[in-house]
């Protein structure tokens, strides 16, 4: 899965998608979980990142990434296969 | 190095359209307790969901109610509506606050007595009292209040068969601008019924008419209804003195008036639409005042409100189970409680707040019960922070008709706590366990065994 190349990001979390002029906003993990994905990342690379700094544990992270991955799709934010 | 705090994550998209004229809605405060008490800890000590009830609330509205009233007319008397919510511990708040009971059965006139209400002080309402509930509310002089020439009948029979004088009031249905007119209970106004049973009650003396009483509805949003009802009632009360001689001793407005809570369906919230004790007060006194009663005949004025003096006392605390996504995209929080518990959900969008500190992000979601059932649903559309498995919630106003409507379908009904004036809890209701249901239940002696 990858992030659309044009998509822009503030740092406050404001996300717009230039080619459907759709604007979108995302709270501060949503964010790093975005840029993370735009910087070639792994869903398990960004699992570790993730649980290390917050406190979360792997299972419910998974779940909420699971979820999240889910609604970028949805959006047209993401496209694509996941990549393992 | 500390881990930061982590918070799901949610991505919502931005909808351009026509600004609401109240603005967006981005302040959310967490309530974290209830009367000094912590949610968290209430939860760890008596279990999720927890209904927990504020005496401290109770006691006030009643004293705003009572006040209403007493600055605008000089006798007023409140009983409590005990089918509104019947925990004994609720009631006898009520009865030290001086209000008497409100009952409409055998059971909860039984529940009166019980909890040491004089039975001259108990009103009877209702259409099924039985003629074992008739003659122990005779015996016990209550004020019964008719609701069916069938009723009236028995009671004069058994009168003779006494040799008592039962103490008497007929319900009285009405035309009063709202619709649909409540008239399965008690008398037409308007056609003629209600002076027919007063006739019948006036000319046998068998049974001694002492008051008039009407509830034209429930969540009444118009104080203007109670004003005609109670100029109605005056009419009648003032009528029988010119016909009979004899004065009506009291009008009973019975209750409906709304609470806080916003109806399904209702553009503004419920805490902008309710009208005040005060609307109420001013729209029943002055008409009463204004009915044409000498002054040392006033009657009694008898308020049985139920919803609006306790639904804001009563919370429900509850956890996240789940949450997961709809096919449509849409977030679902499923929560430990559903419609069995809190029946009124049915009828109202019930305020929720989180019980803990979030960030300023929301979502949109659907919050669903824990019921294997389609129509689990306790809220159709909410916007909350993301809240994740075994987050706490609160529920707010719903010390009305939950505690006597719930179901024991599927769970158990829950504890409920009453918090005292000083901020301690008191169990009031224990939760109810797999014995609690077995205990009524009967096992025929060839179903005992089987094999699988």
């Amino acid at each position: 899965m990858n992030i659309k190349k044009n998509i822009a990001l503030s740092d406050s979390g404001f996300v717009f998608d230039p080619s459907s002029g759709d604007s979108f906003s995302t709270n501060p993990i949503g964010l790093e979980i975005i840029k993370l994905m735009k910087n070639g990342k792994s869903a398990d690379e960004i699992k570790k990142l993730i649980t290390s700094s917050y406190m979360i544990d792997d299972n419910s992270f998974e779940k909420d990434l699971y979820d999240f991955v889910n609604m970028l799709q949805k959006l047209k934010i993401a496209e694509g296969e996941e990549k393992k | 190095m500390k881990k930061l705090q982590y918070e799901r994550p949610v991505i919502t998209r931005l909808n351009t359209g026509v600004t609401n004229k109240f603005g967006t809605k981005t302040a959310f405060t967490p309530v974290t307790h209830v009367d000094g008490n912590e949610v968290k800890t209430l939860i760890a000590n008596y279990g999720s969901p927890l209904f927990v009830i504020s005496e401290q609330t109770i006691r006030k509205t009643f004293k705003d109610a009572n006040r209403a009233f007493t600055t605008r007319y000089p006798k007023v008397q409140f009983a409590w509506s005990y089918k509104t919510n019947y925990i004994n511990a609720v009631c006898n708040v009520f009865h030290q606050e001086g209000s008497w009971a409100e009952v409409v059965s055998g059971f909860e006139y039984h529940k009166a007595l019980n909890n040491d209400v004089p039975g001259s002080k108990i009103i009877f309402n209702g259409p099924d009292k039985t003629e074992a509930d008739l003659r122990l509310a005779i015996e016990n002089n209550s004020l019964i209040h008719i609701d069916h020439l069938d009723e009236l009948y028995l009671i004069k029979e058994l009168a003779v068969e006494m040799n008592k004088k039962p103490r008497v009031a007929i319900r009285v249905n009405m035309d009063t601008g709202v619709y649909p007119i409540w008239d399965r209970f008690g008398f037409n106004y308007e056609n003629g019924q209600a002076w027919d049973a007063i006739n019948k009650i006036m000319l046998n003396d068998k049974m001694e008419l002492v008051g008039l009483h009407s509830h034209i509805g429930t969540f009444m949003l118009s104080p203007n209804a109670y004003g005609i009802a109670a100029s109605k009632l005056s009419d009648l009360a003032l009528g029988i003195k010119k016909k009979y001689k004899k004065n009506i001793q009291y009008l009973d407005l019975g209750g409906g008036f709304a609470s806080k809570n916003t109806l399904k369906g209702s553009y503004l919230q419920g805490v902008d639409t309710s009208p005040t004790f005060d609307q109420y007060a001013e729209a029943i006194s002055t008409a009463i005042l204004n009915a044409g009663f000498l002054e040392e005949e006033l009657p009694l004025l008898i308020l049985e409100s139920g919803r609006s003096l306790i639904d804001e006392a009563g919370s429900l605390l509850g956890s996240v189970i789940s949450n997961k996504r709809l096919s449509d995209g849409r977030r679902a929080t499923i929560m430990d409680f559903g419609v069995n518990i809190l029946f009124t959900s049915f009828w109202y969008d019930h305020k929720i707040s989180p019980a803990q500190d979030f960030s300023q992000y929301t979502e949109d979601a659907v919050l669903y019960g824990p019921l294997c059932m389609n129509i689990d649903v306790i809220r159709e559309n909410i916007t909350l922070p993301p809240l994740k498995r075994d987050d706490h919630v609160v529920v707010h106003t719903v010390g009305a008709y939950n505690m006597t409507q719930w179901m024991q379908f599927i769970a158990m009904r829950p504890a409920v706590v009453m918090i005292d004036m000083d901020e301690k809890p008191h169990i009031i209701r224990r939760r109810e366990t797999l014995s609690t249901i077995e205990s009524v239940e009967m096992m025929p002696e060839y179903l005992k065994k089987f094999k699988l």
